[in-house]
């Protein structure tokens, strides 16, 4: 099963775009906020945990339809879907391998861009363990929207309306840790909830994906 | 190995398109499928596959015993030959391609990246992953599209090997491979009857 | 007998074309009495004066939307279960029902809110519940209308029906977690010391009576529309391979 993660690393790598696109999304997007909402640093430092996390969620979305679209395509999935290991696995090595490329790059440059956004000393921290422990289920229930829409030629807006909703625990959880973090609150709470999001999103969504796959190929 | 198909009933689009197809097949033997475009050789392979559940009738031979070949290679263009080949190969649970890429005439190519293929080398490399995937049942979905005559002879070659090795083959093709010993299946005969609809129940 | 036989769809387009007309009927009656009652017989409240009558739509609206959804969680159930197509049917029919129902109860609410908390929307948990209710609505529907073959739509909406369930239950914690909000406590309770009093309550029931005759009426009418069309594919089908 490894083999598949790591054919899906080495194609991002190769193809390029892979890891860039979320990263440079991300980076548009925080360079973008300031200049529309103006630069006065309270401000800024008050919205930041709100925008880090809606940035690096949108940053997700964006790459989500590439999951399964092209093994569509050249006929892999077929080939993996009748291959030796179970569905289930390859549906979760996929979904590692997008938060390999996309959540684990957010992760590393959130720290940066939160210095752009003015961020809170006791923020930075927080930021980059909520972003470690949430995108995981970013990349988990996205996975569960491409495998949805596999089959679809113009899936892309489709799997952001079905993904949207999906993501909002998510969301709040992150954000909210990153908040009580950068105001040196107790942030034991909403971390636990993320965890447990991401956990069972892990656990129990690449069975609905696989099987929404199965579906999708007959 | 052995495959028995009985009462076969397949559908493509939510609506019937094959009935009570049957065959048996024993070890070593090989069976070519025709019929015209769209009756539906394709849906039959891939129902014999596990791709789609039958509507009806049983298949002995399991899917964990099937290596499909379709008319997509599953191939990836930024890969090289040999990458393409070692990938599948693992999932499959086996290391060594070289053997395969030799069968094929591809170990001159094994460094070349799969998108400077012509299509009858992508064609070829797609067929060597049957031999890496080692399982008894190999299903063909016109595999010879594309290759020129050394190379179905080449083919048919590794085909017969299968065979001799207690294999089981199906073929659904137009081109004479050269297989004397195959069985011909038609599959004209079978076409489903247009009584029994998608939505059948309605008229319950 | 087994209540199955009512999933064939000869046996249901039969007995729901007989029964249409006395929940048509009902609904109208009790609708029309409940919602009469509330808004012209009731005394204005104490505080909120006549604003207060909105609740006789908003609050059946919002219930009807939620039991919408649960609706089509087990006919999704059933459709994966037991493949009985009326099953899956009657979940793509509730859907738009539900929305309009969702839709209903955001207007009453913004309508509510703008006298009482002097603005037309706040990110209220409750009200945001809703509002992500409407896109796991929107995206539930949308799916069905983007796959063609109808077995394999089923499928896929009745998965995302119930993964989706999951995390509409989830999202509802969230926002109670993210926001305490503005919102007045349940306007029902069957706990003592009730927070509304029988002359209010009354007319409530009876008009919730009538939202969910009115849902019934509106399903039943959709999934036999949804079972013709599927006849009428069945046959252009039958008749292109003819």
């Amino acid at each position: 099963m490894t083999a598949l993660l790591l054919r899906d690393l080495r194609l991002a790598v190769r193809a390029g775009g892979g890891f860039g696109l979320g990263l440079a999304f991300f980076l548009i997007m925080v360079v973008l906020v300031p200049l529309g909402v103006g630069p006065e640093g309270e401000l800024l430092a008050r919205i930041a945990p709100g925008i880090l996390w809606v940035g690096a969620l949108l940053a997700c979305l964006l790459s989500l339809d590439r999951i399964f679209a092209l093994d569509h395509e050249d006929g892999s999935l077929d080939l993996l879907a009748t291959a030796p290991i179970p569905l289930e696995g390859a549906v979760t090595m996929k979904a590692m391998a997008h938060w390999m490329t996309t959540g684990l790059p957010l992760v590393l440059a959130a720290p940066v861009l939160g210095l752009l956004l003015n961020l809170p000393g006791g923020g930075y921290v927080w930021l980059v363990a909520s972003l470690a422990l949430g995108t995981p289920a970013l990349s988990v229930i996205g996975t569960f929207g491409a495998a949805l829409t596999v089959g679809l030629r113009r899936g892309g807006l489709l799997l952001s309306l079905l993904v949207l909703p999906l993501y909002v625990p998510t969301l709040i959880f992150g954000a909210e840790v990153v908040r009580r973090g950068a105001e040196g609150l107790s942030v034991t709470t909403p971390l636990l909830l993320l965890a447990g999001i991401t956990l069972g999103s892990i656990a129990l969504l690449p069975f609905a994906s696989a099987a929404a796959i199965r579906i999708n190929l007959r | 190995m052995e495959m028995t198909v009985a009462g076969l009933a397949c559908a493509r689009g939510g609506l019937p398109i094959l009935e009570g197809v049957s065959f048996h097949l024993g070890p070593g033997q090989v069976l070519i499928l025709r019929g015209p475009n769209g009756i539906g050789k394709t849906t039959l392979l891939r129902t014999l596959a596990g791709l789609q559940p039958p509507l009806a009738g049983t298949i002995t031979a399991p899917a964990e015993t099937v290596a499909y070949a379709a008319h997509a290679d599953g191939l990836k263009a930024v890969l090289t030959v040999q990458e393409n080949l070692q990938f599948w190969a693992r999932i499959h649970g086996t290391d060594t391609v070289s053997e395969a890429l030799e069968a094929m005439n591809l170990a001159d190519l094994a460094d070349r990246q799969a998108r400077n293929l012509s299509a009858g080398q992508k064609r070829r490399l797609g067929l060597a992953r049957l031999l890496v995937a080692g399982r008894p049942v190999w299903i063909l979905d016109e595999p010879t599209v594309s290759l020129d005559a050394a190379s179905v002879a080449l083919f048919a070659g590794v085909v017969r090997r299968h065979l001799a090795g207690g294999g089981i083959t199906l073929i659904a093709t137009h081109i004479d491979l050269g297989l004397e010993e195959a069985a011909v299946l038609d599959l004209s005969g079978f076409k489903a009857r247009y009584q029994s609809g998608a939505f059948d129940e309605a008229f319950a | 007998m087994s209540i199955w036989e009512y999933a064939n769809p000869k046996k249901f387009m039969e007995t729901s074309g007989r029964a249409l007309p006395w929940f048509t009927g009902l609904a109208l009656v009790t609708l029309l009495a409940g919602l009469f009652w509330g808004f012209f017989l009731t005394p204005d409240d104490y505080r909120q004066g006549s604003t207060v009558k909105i609740v006789y739509l908003h609050v059946p609206a919002a219930m009807m939307a939620i039991n919408a959804w649960i609706m089509m969680l087990v006919a999704s159930v059933i459709w994966l279960v037991r493949r009985h197509h009326v099953s899956a049917l009657a979940a793509r029919a509730a859907a738009p029902v539900g929305i309009t129902m969702t839709l209903i109860a955001l207007f009453t609410g913004a309508i509510w809110g703008q006298p009482m908390w002097g603005t037309w929307w706040a990110w209220d948990p409750r009200l945001t519940s809703f509002l992500i209710l409407f896109l796991f609505y929107l995206g539930y529907t949308a799916l069905w209308e983007a796959i063609e073959d109808p077995d394999t739509a089923a499928d896929l909406t009745s998965v995302l029906c119930l993964v989706g369930s999951v995390f509409a239950l989830l999202s509802r914690y969230a926002v109670n977690f993210w926001n305490q909000g503005l919102h007045q406590g349940a306007s029902l309770s069957v706990a003592p010391g009730e927070r509304m009093h029988m002359t209010y309550k009354l007319p409530l029931y009876v008009s919730m009576t009538g939202f969910a005759l009115l849902f019934v009426t509106l399903v039943l009418v959709r999934t036999r529309t949804e079972i013709r069309a599927r006849r009428i594919k069945a046959l252009l089908a039958r008749e292109r391979m003819g």
